[in-house]
């Protein structure tokens, strides 16, 4: 294990943002820590580079127990949402300061650096200041900056916040085929789920100072452990129901659930592109009233009213929506491909931002 | 499909363009005007009054072994206590700045006083306190240190009046300062003392330069406080502006004009130098 995590607290007065958090991460992968603002995922970043120290518990380094350790002597590498540049300092100057303070010759100073430029594709800006490049060299630069002394860990706190969407985009990308490159164990700090599922190798998703789940991109997405991520990872609908045994209900519909002692109240999630329309009623299904199509490009939103449900959405490929020929005002019979049941205790949905309820 | 024709965008106005904002000729227009009743024409009557003076007459003035150890007096007094300003000066507005303590906002006020002081006042203080019998000058006395009526009380004099102006330049850019740079810093393995003159030294300097220069500049042209704890003993301890108000009493305006277009002089070439080492800095730190 490169990174090790036991039993994290940490408060700032009497705010507690990290409560007992633990977290193994496995040498040379990339995971992100994906959660809503406030939920602690930064703080735990600053924890892991030294620039924080928790109430409570363990930080080990490949088994090496770190907490005593100030942020200088870590050697880890990190990456600020706002670059953090030194702008007094040329490029190669600003990526040779982590060797400069440690008194390295110059040849080797002038090589690395050389050679770090040209990884993050920056050789001809080596003179140039901070001030004279765009936001997405900037951040190159920071990075270049961040490996100078081949740090064994590197973290990445929202690197891509500040750019705009095509930028970002691209250095996703690259960002991606250079840990490929480097293998360099990485944590990185994320809001935005769909940056989380393109470069990392593993999900952490934490909501109001917890950990929710770990676990691949397609395993959160595809069993997510709580009504949280279920909510967190991309739109989803909900519908009021119960479970009885093994049974779930939603108004007249039946799905297996994860059994359940007695009659409890239940919240049934179901997300756009698993929910089938129909022009005619079947076995299983749900009658609603079509009131708005939005073109997506490959897809097209239908947004739907439902009896005692309030506002759906289904996610249409082009083909079937043509097929189908909707039109706002239409009735229509929804039925769900898959359904996940989640007892209506455990979901506080209120707090966070999902679209179809 | 067919290639239209595309307009062809018409080319900026050639050479210098004046910014989005109108009204160039009018502010620049009443700069010029007012900078010249208030600054440039009080001081060009200063040289027409010297011209009244022949040149051997006026180099006699200028050059004689009383003006010329004046001179090294106000100029190195004043560069020496624009120097301690701006080392003291960068740690008060470090301490302002940085950290929250009872009775910040008392230190805060304090730091102004001497601009508020009527100079005179400044200077009885100071040698009330620095005199042999005075509560510090008692205790220097015995260690041999002079410090009123001589060149170090000019110093010290210049430092009390100039105290204020590196510590109001510099606290709002430390109180700028983004801490992510100090922590970057921290994570790349610097030290709290490389840290701070690698990073935040690049980024005071040009601040501490703007202070240095108002600070220099103020210390050149007092008077008031300096009087009282110099002595004023020509040679030894008469400064430059006393030079000229003794003149003055005796009548001598061409004397006393020659002087000081002499400090005019020098005063504006080093603040031009302090400006163009400003400049430097700026470009240097992105901030151009």
């Amino acid at each position: 294990m490169s990174i090790e995590i036991r039993g994290l607290w940490k408060s700032f007065g009497t705010n507690t943002v990290l409560k007992d958090v633990s977290l193994d991460v496995p040498d040379g992968e990339l995971v992100a820590l994906l959660g809503p603002s406030g939920c602690g995922k930064t703080t735990l970043l600053r924890i892991l580079a030294g620039l924080e120290t928790a109430d409570a518990g363990d930080v080990r380094h490949a088994g090496e127990e770190i907490s005593s350790r100030s942020a200088r002597e870590r050697n880890v590498g990190l990456v600020f949402q706002h670059y953090a540049l030194f702008r007094h300092m040329t490029v190669a100057e600003n990526v040779g300061f982590a060797l400069r303070v440690r008194k390295r010759p110059k040849e080797e100073i002038e090589a690395r650096v050389n050679e770090l430029l040209a990884l993050v594709q920056l050789d001809a800006y080596r003179a140039r200041y901070p001030h004279q490049l765009s936001g997405g060299q900037r951040q190159r630069v920071a990075l270049a900056r961040a490996l100078a002394t081949s740090p064994r860990i590197l973290l990445l706190d929202e690197p891509f916040g500040a750019l705009d969407a095509r930028v970002r985009q691209e250095l996703r990308r690259w960002l991606r085929r250079l840990h490929d490159e480097l293998h360099v164990t990485s944590v990185f700090v994320t809001h935005d789920q769909e940056e989380a599922f393109e470069v990392s190798d593993r999900i952490v998703l934490m909501n109001q100072g917890r950990i929710e789940q770990v676990g691949s991109p397609a395993q959160v997405f595809e069993e997510p452990a709580s009504p949280f991520v279920m909510r967190f990872l991309g739109a989803v609908n909900v519908f009021q129901g119960h479970v009885e045994g093994d049974r779930a209900y939603v108004q007249d519909l039946e799905f297996a659930a994860p059994g359940g002692a007695g009659r409890t109240p239940a919240h049934v999630f179901v997300r756009p592109h698993e929910l089938e329309i129909h022009r005619a009623a079947v076995p299983g299904s749900l009658a609603a009233t079509v009131s708005r199509l939005v073109p997506l490009g490959a897809a097209v939103r239908v947004e739907l009213t439902a009896a005692g449900n309030g506002a759906l959405e289904v996610e249409l490929d082009l083909r079937r929506s043509e097929a189908l020929a909707l039109a706002p005002g239409d009735r229509v019979h929804l039925s769900p491909r898959r359904v996940r049941v989640f007892p209506a205790s455990a979901d506080q949905g209120d707090s966070l931002t999902a679209s179809g309820l | 499909m067919t290639t239209a024709a595309v307009p062809v965008p018409r080319a900026p106005r050639a050479g210098w363009s004046p910014g989005v904002l109108p009204g160039f000729g009018l502010s620049t227009g009443f700069t010029v005007l007012y900078l010249s009743v208030v600054v440039l024409v009080p001081l060009s009557t200063l040289a027409l009054r010297s011209s009244a003076l022949s040149w051997e007459e006026a180099w006699r003035i200028v050059a004689s072994p009383r003006a010329l150890a004046s001179y090294r007096l106000s100029f190195g007094a004043s560069l020496a206590a624009a120097g301690v300003n701006v080392v003291f000066g960068v740690l008060v507005a470090w301490v302002l700045a940085r950290y929250r303590f009872p009775g910040r906002s008392l230190v805060d006020a304090v730091v102004d006083l001497p601009f508020a002081l009527p100079t005179a006042v400044s200077g009885i203080a100071l040698t009330a306190v620095y005199a042999p019998n005075g509560w510090i000058g008692r205790h220097l006395a015995p260690l041999g240190v002079k410090a009123a009526f001589s060149p170090l009380g000019v110093g010290i004099a210049l430092t009390f009046i100039g105290l204020p102006f590196v510590i109001r330049t510099v606290q709002p850019v430390l109180e700028d300062l983004d801490a992510e740079l100090e922590e970057a810093a921290a994570v790349l393995g610097a030290g709290r003392w490389q840290t701070f003159l690698h990073v935040l030294v690049p980024i005071l300097l040009p601040a501490a330069l703007t202070g240095f220069a108002l600070a220099f500049a103020r210390a050149l042209g007092e008077y008031g406080s300096v009087v009282f704890i110099s002595g004023n003993m020509p040679l030894r301890t008469e400064i430059s502006p006393l030079l000229v108000m003794t003149r003055l009493e005796q009548y001598d305006y061409a004397g006393a004009a020659a002087i000081a277009v002499v400090l005019l002089g020098a005063s504006f070439l080093i603040l031009l130098g302090v400006n163009r080492l400003q400049a430097w800095a700026r470009v240097r730190t992105g901030r151009a």
